[in-house]
């Protein structure tokens, strides 16, 4: 066993440095499909963090569990039921999305969504509200107490972003199912992993592991900085 | 809060704007969906085949690898052109469903009984019928283990078919102790053999690879006799049943696999590497020696009414089977 990682770092750093062009189509089309995703789950969880953890309303705390359940969600089970429906005889297949990077970006979307929404809800929620009413107490009204508060909850909102980022980069059901895995066209580095691992080239799973444990680890590294900041 | 969700609405806005541009800008090839079963495509042989096709025709191949139940229903619901297949019955059902159209058997090669060199059930040898009542003797002696896809691929349809054909019946032998369903593909599921020193049922190029790469001691107890026989097929999926599918470059896909460079390359792919073919080419043999063995046996096993495909489901292409 450990052969096959020592030989599967090796050949992972020669495909970095001789940029392999079917490894850089996969890694470029992981990070374009994942920020992709990430950027419009946030355009709409972000908000929906804030609705939810800023004011009360008739049956809040289900809305909450029920976005904390969905944290859980299988990604192949998600990926399924997408497939259903955005297959050519299911609701949504006139749009023809099936087996595109587009496909990809909306599942991976919709898994993130419930990681933005629960962690920007809970970083709302944990500004003290002595803060709050200081803010008030200072001569701020209603609205820019609010802002005061938001801008106290950035950090751990921009670390929610950053977390769904890594998770939609590195699952593996959703890219399958709705992309189909196709060379050229929809084959990302978990699909990559998957099918040279059923293929029996196992130090060249490992290679592709370890280019995407890099791209995770390096951006985590990136947002440790910046919540320093 | 609100300064980074503008910029956010900003930024997606631009990113989709020009990839929708440059993905409308390439996507002047035609394209054709294929959903294969996984031992075509692992083994490599339709990379290899796709490179060759697409430097002669403006159509681009798009494979999905699965396995042959998921192909069927991918083309039921619409969502493949055409299909590569390798489980005779239910190739049949598909046909008569209406949903395919214009099958070809391409190729063909053997499954392969493979088992732990110490061999406790004592099957070397053996015909497929006596390797299968020893392995279940044995299994019920607990001196052997049998590991199965579990999966409904082709090749565990193949292994129900023979504990069918041995007289076994499967839906019992299954809850028995010595009968392991590893519910996943054939890599991992020799894999799970080897570790657990148990038989399985494999496709050859599958199994050649583990053991060429020397990641197995499995060894091959069983092989190349007329139940292990393993068809594939093409099947193009039927345009008057699913709406504007692209059946005219399916028809043109068909004719590339059948053609005598097609078929060359799949006799000779990976040859060299391990000793022996991993598939061999069907149609040459089909039309040539239609009275040898083999082709005897692929009549018996993959032919509906005495054809590879009875003339109501030709649609306009007789040329095919000329």
């Amino acid at each position: 066993m450990a052969q096959e990682i020592i030989e599967g770092l090796k050949r992972a750093l020669e495909l970095i440095v001789s940029g392999d062009p079917a490894v850089l189509d996969a890694t470029f089309r992981s990070l374009y499909v994942s920020t992709m995703a990430t950027l419009l789950a946030v355009l709409w969880s972000l908000p929906l963090g804030l609705i939810i953890g800023s004011k009360e309303f008739f049956g809040k705390r289900m809305v909450k569990g029920l976005f904390n359940a969905l944290l859980g969600i299988p990604t192949v089970g998600l990926g399924l039921i997408l497939y259903l429906l955005l297959s050519k005889s299911g609701p949504f297949g006139i749009f023809r999305l099936l087996y595109t990077p587009t496909a990809i970006i909306l599942g991976e979307a919709l898994l993130i969504t419930p990681i933005i929404v629960s962690f920007t809800t809970s970083a709302i929620e944990s500004v003290d509200p002595e803060i709050r009413n200081l803010a008030k107490t200072l001569g701020a009204s209603e609205s820019e107490a609010s802002i005061v508060a938001l801008k106290e909850a950035f950090p751990n909102v921009i670390l929610a972003i950053f977390a769904s980022f890594n998770r939609a980069i590195s699952e593996l059901g959703i890219a399958l199912m709705l992309g189909g895995n196709i060379w050229g066209l929809t084959r990302v580095l978990t699909t990559s992993i998957a099918l040279e691992t059923t293929r029996g080239n196992f130090e060249l799973g490992i290679a592709l592991t370890i280019i995407l444990f890099l791209i995770v680890f390096i951006l985590s590294f990136v947002t440790n900085l910046l919540k320093r900041e | 809060m609100i300064l980074l969700w503008s910029l956010t609405l900003l930024i997606t806005i631009t990113i989709s704007a020009a990839f929708t541009t440059y993905y409308f800008g390439v996507a002047s090839r035609r394209r054709l969906i294929i959903s294969t079963t996984t031992s075509l495509y692992d083994t490599g042989l339709l990379d290899a085949i796709e490179e060759k096709f697409e430097k002669e025709y403006p159509i681009d191949l798009y494979f999905i690898s699965v396995g042959t139940g998921q192909a069927i229903e991918h083309a039921k619901r619409g969502d493949a052109d055409l299909i590569l297949v390798h489980a005779p019955s239910s190739e049949r059902a598909f046909l008569t469903s209406g949903y395919g159209i214009c099958r070809k058997i391409i190729a063909y090669n053997f499954f392969v009984i493979i088992g732990p060199s110490e061999d406790p059930a004592g099957i070397e040898g053996c015909n497929v019928k006596d390797a299968l009542t020893k392995i279940v003797k044995a299994g019920r002696e607990e001196k052997a283990l049998w590991v199965s896809r579990g999966d409904e691929s082709g090749t565990h349809l193949k292994e129900k078919a023979l504990w069918t054909l041995v007289g076994f019946n499967w839906t019992e032998i299954r809850k028995e102790n010595w009968y392991v369903e590893s519910g996943t593909g054939m890599g991992k599921t020799i894999l799970i053999a080897d570790e657990m020193e148990a038989y399985t049922l494999s496709d050859i190029g599958t199994y050649l690879k583990y053991y060429g790469d020397e990641r197995i001691s499995l060894k091959v107890m069983v092989s190349e006799e007329k139940p292990l026989l393993n068809v594939y097929s093409v099947i193009a999926v039927n345009p008057k049943q699913i709406h504007d599918v692209n059946f005219e470059d399916a028809i043109t896909f068909i004719k590339f696999l059948t053609s005598k460079k097609c078929q060359n390359l799949i006799a000779n792919f990976k040859r060299e590497i391990y000793g022996k073919s991993l598939f061999y080419p069907a149609v040459p043999l089909l039309r040539e020696s239609p009275n040898s063995t083999i082709a005897q046996w692929i009549k018996e096993f993959a032919y509906f009414n005495g054809t590879e495909c009875p003339e109501e489901y030709r649609d306009k292409h007789p040329e095919l089977y000329g």
